[in-house]
């Protein structure tokens, strides 16, 4: 039964809303406006700026912007994604998908890093910068070498290796009513139970926190003198200045530490202190040195994070508005440990 | 006082609820009235709220077990997550707005109606941009459609893992629409005689975009800007969403923002490494775009266990298919050996939720539940060993599989596979 044939048997079964033809509604996109939003990159290389990047560039830039989430050589931290290896695994029992191993396109990596990463800063490395990670991703996956660089003049000659392998949708593959008339009545020898869920016991309980959400605690005698000295304004446009933080940094009730530690009582904690969660030596040995987050503090790291504390993992790139630091320091004061 | 507190959670259920029983109700009714009647409650003696306490209703504080649920170990992170509708409390056909079921790759995009445009580019005639009073001033049409996502069911190709049918089914909601036909937009930028694919783009942190095909967008396809009668909601694409019948959710691009018009498909990475099918050997299906005839009972099931003891049982479900309508359900309480036609009550419409339901008198013995769907173009929902035969066990997507529910003696049911 092809796609094709339900379309035409449904435009004849339903009735469209009078019109077509031009209303004359809406107004012509400005040349400018549609270079602004037309990002998107094909496989045959259609939509690619000008640019070039080189593999060692993109290590350090992946180091910098990526590693936190992907892992230095993408083989991705937590259940981040794995970027690279999984080469011959896609009839394994547990098959790893990575760009080497599976994606079919190289534009689609260009596309997807430029337009969506780093996550939580989307949008934000330059055209020469998502050159440089994408011909790093293909290091890492063994299919160019370390002098490799990669620039829109040759990217349409570089092929990923598992292209061949997708092939269209080829549905229906399950029976039809009509090819096999359906058993109604004494249809089965025996029926056996041959599996059952309490075994993997992996389904969530009620009472937990499972999203995560905010809450702010309110009961405690320290929250509670954290509040009068608070700015109610300040640290609600501190909310929203923290949706750049909370890809990586949770605060409220049941926090985890994620891709960063969580802030719950960061302010008079010791740098690098908290326990369970893995700091870079540079943020160690800053709280070794005896630094302390405070308002003050917090304002200067976050100005600029790799100038304050060099090497540090934290990806993110700072924070350019005084004002902003501010609100951050006033939203997180209100969660304490 | 005992009737104010919450309302009964699924522990609840399981403890208080099935101890009581039927019997034990009936045996002591005919002894002693029920506090219920003899004592009056302070909702008949006392005044409640006036009319400005509650400006956007809200459940009753009863209901509050009625909620989303999110598996935390199935994603890195809830900003690039998915919750469940809860299939088990729900009626009908509708999902109420604040339980449809929510998937956002970076966050929900909180966007500034004012500040929202929508771009049609590429090959047309005139590049256009639209306004929402723009959108507005298009002849408009009403549709109630399902959307589910392709990894629906997903949890479940190796086996019977997850207790619950919104855990197990959850990624469904059926909402009414209100929208504009996305061919008028197209018509009024002008179709160029080489256009046969559009990149729909959400505005999110994500910029979510999937290659659809003209002549999908050309037959049904919607840009949406209500739900259920009111603006769409923030987690569902507000102010404005793509609607595709019947094709898997992540088509529906939310915060829509960009239509581009184009020769050829994109291959970007929600189509490629995404959303593909990864066969047995090692090959992926790719633009594997309908959502298959389906069906699940949600009562009884895991979080909603039988609480009544033996006798009259109703047995209610869910069935839908993207290549149409349901043209029947049928209703085994053996495992399969048996089937029954069961009811389909309520509207029956293309690439919408139908609801069945199955009655009959429950003698206390363990049950092996499933529904069966058969949808207007005669395809037959199949059994997950069909599939697991056909495709594997690692295509994540597209699992339309019978659902099994064994329930036992005392009324819990628990999610199980049978032979």
């Amino acid at each position: 039964m092809s796609r094709f044939l339900n379309v035409l048997m449904l435009a004849v079964l339903v009735a469209a809303p009078a019109a077509a033809g031009q209303l004359g509604l809406g107004r012509e996109a400005a040349p400018d406006e549609i270079a602004a939003w037309d990002i998107d990159i094909r496989p045959d290389g259609a939509g690619l700026p000008e640019g070039s990047g080189t593999v060692t560039d993109g290590e350090e830039v992946f180091v910098e912007r990526c590693a936190i989430c992907h892992g230095d050589f993408g083989e991705g931290r937590d259940r981040w994604p794995v970027l690279a290896g999984g080469e011959g695994s896609l009839t394994a029992d547990r098959p790893e998908k990575t760009i080497g191993s599976y994606w079919p396109y190289l534009s689609t990596v260009w596309d997807y890093v430029h337009r969506a990463m780093p996550f939580g800063d989307a949008q934000s490395l330059t055209d020469d910068e998502v050159y440089a990670i994408t011909a790093y991703i293909l290091y890492l996956n063994d299919l160019v070498d370390e002098e490799f660089e990669l620039s829109r003049a040759n990217f349409a000659e570089v092929r990923l290796p598992n292209e061949e392998n997708f092939f269209d949708d080829p549905r229906p593959d399950t029976p039809l009513a009509a090819e096999a008339p359906l058993c109604m009545s004494d249809c089965k020898d025996e029926v056996k139970i041959t599996m059952r869920a309490a075994v993997l016991d992996v389904t969530p309980e009620d009472g937990s926190n499972p999203t995560g959400a905010v809450v702010v605690e309110t009961g405690t005698e320290p929250v509670a003198e954290a509040q009068s000295a608070l700015d109610p304004a300040l640290a609600e446009a501190g909310a929203k200045v923290y949706k750049k933080c909370k890809g990586c940094h949770q605060v409220g009730e049941g926090v985890k530490n994620r891709a960063g530690p969580h802030l719950n009582g960061v302010l008079g904690r010791t740098a690098g202190s908290l326990d369970g969660f893995r700091y870079s030596k540079a943020m160690t040995a800053k709280g070794a040195e005896g630094l302390v987050w405070t308002a003050e503090t917090l304002n200067a790291f976050l100005e600029k994070p790799k100038s304050f504390v060099p090497k540090t993992k934290m990806s993110f790139k700072g924070l350019k508005s005084a004002d902003d630091r501010a609100a951050i320091a006033a939203y997180l004061s209100q969660f304490t440990e | 006082m005992e009737s104010e507190k919450r309302g009964p959670s699924r522990r609840g259920f399981l403890t208080g609820g099935l101890a009581m029983g039927g019997a034990a109700m009936a045996a002591g009714a005919a002894q002693a009235g029920e506090k219920a009647i003899l004592e009056l409650p302070p909702w008949t003696t006392q005044l409640g709220d006036g009319v400005d306490a509650r400006p956007y209703g809200t459940p009753s504080q009863f209901e509050a077990h009625v909620r989303r649920r999110n598996v935390a170990w199935l994603t890195a992170d809830p900003v690039s997550s998915v919750n469940f509708t809860p299939l088990h409390e729900l009626d009908g056909i509708i999902t109420p707005n604040g339980l449809c079921f929510e998937r956002h790759h970076s966050g929900i995009a909180e966007v500034d109606p004012a500040e929202w445009r929508l771009m049609i580019h590429g090959l047309v005639e005139k590049p256009l941009v639209f306004t929402l009073e723009d959108l507005k001033r298009f002849p408009r049409v009403n549709r109630i459609h399902f959307l589910e996502c392709a990894a629906n069911s997903g949890m479940e190709w190796r086996g019977a893992q997850l207790n619950g049918c919104q855990f197990t089914h959850g990624m469904i909601h059926n909402v009414m629409y209100t929208g504009v036909p996305l061919k008028a937009l197209l018509d009024e930028a002008g179709l160029k005689p080489n256009a046969k694919w559009l990149l729909p783009e959400g505005g999110d942190a994500a910029a979510m975009t999937r290659s659809v095909p003209l002549f999908k967008a050309l037959d049904d396809c919607l840009i949406a800007f209500k739900m259920n009668g009111e603006a769409l909601r923030p987690e569902q694409g507000y102010p404005a969403r793509l609607v595709v019948p019947g094709w898997e959710g992540n088509m529906w691009v939310k915060w829509i923002r960009r239509i581009e018009v184009g020769d050829q498909p994109w291959h970007h990475r929600e189509e490629t490494s995404k959303y593909t099918d990864l066969m047995a050997n090692g090959q992926a299906r790719r633009f594997t775009w309908e959502m298959d005839v389906k069906s699940v009972i949600t009562n009884p099931s895991p979080q909603a266990p039988i609480v009544h003891g033996p006798g009259p049982l109703v047995v209610t479900g869910v069935a839908w298919s993207g290549r149409g309508t349901v043209r029947e359900v049928h209703v085994t309480t053996d495992g399969g050996n048996n089937w029954h036609q069961a009811r389909i009550d309520g509207p029956s419409l293309d690439r919408s939720m139908h609801r069945f339901y199955y009655e009959f008198d429950w003698d206390g013995k363990p049950l092996l539940l499933q529904s069966r769907a058969v949808d207007s173009e005669g395809m037959v929902q199949p059994t997950k060993d069909r599939l697991r035969e056909v495709r594997g066990v690692n295509s994540i997507y597209h699992n339309n599989g019978i659902q099994t529910w064994h329930v036992r003696e005392n009324g819990e049911a628990e999610n199980v596979e049978v032979s």
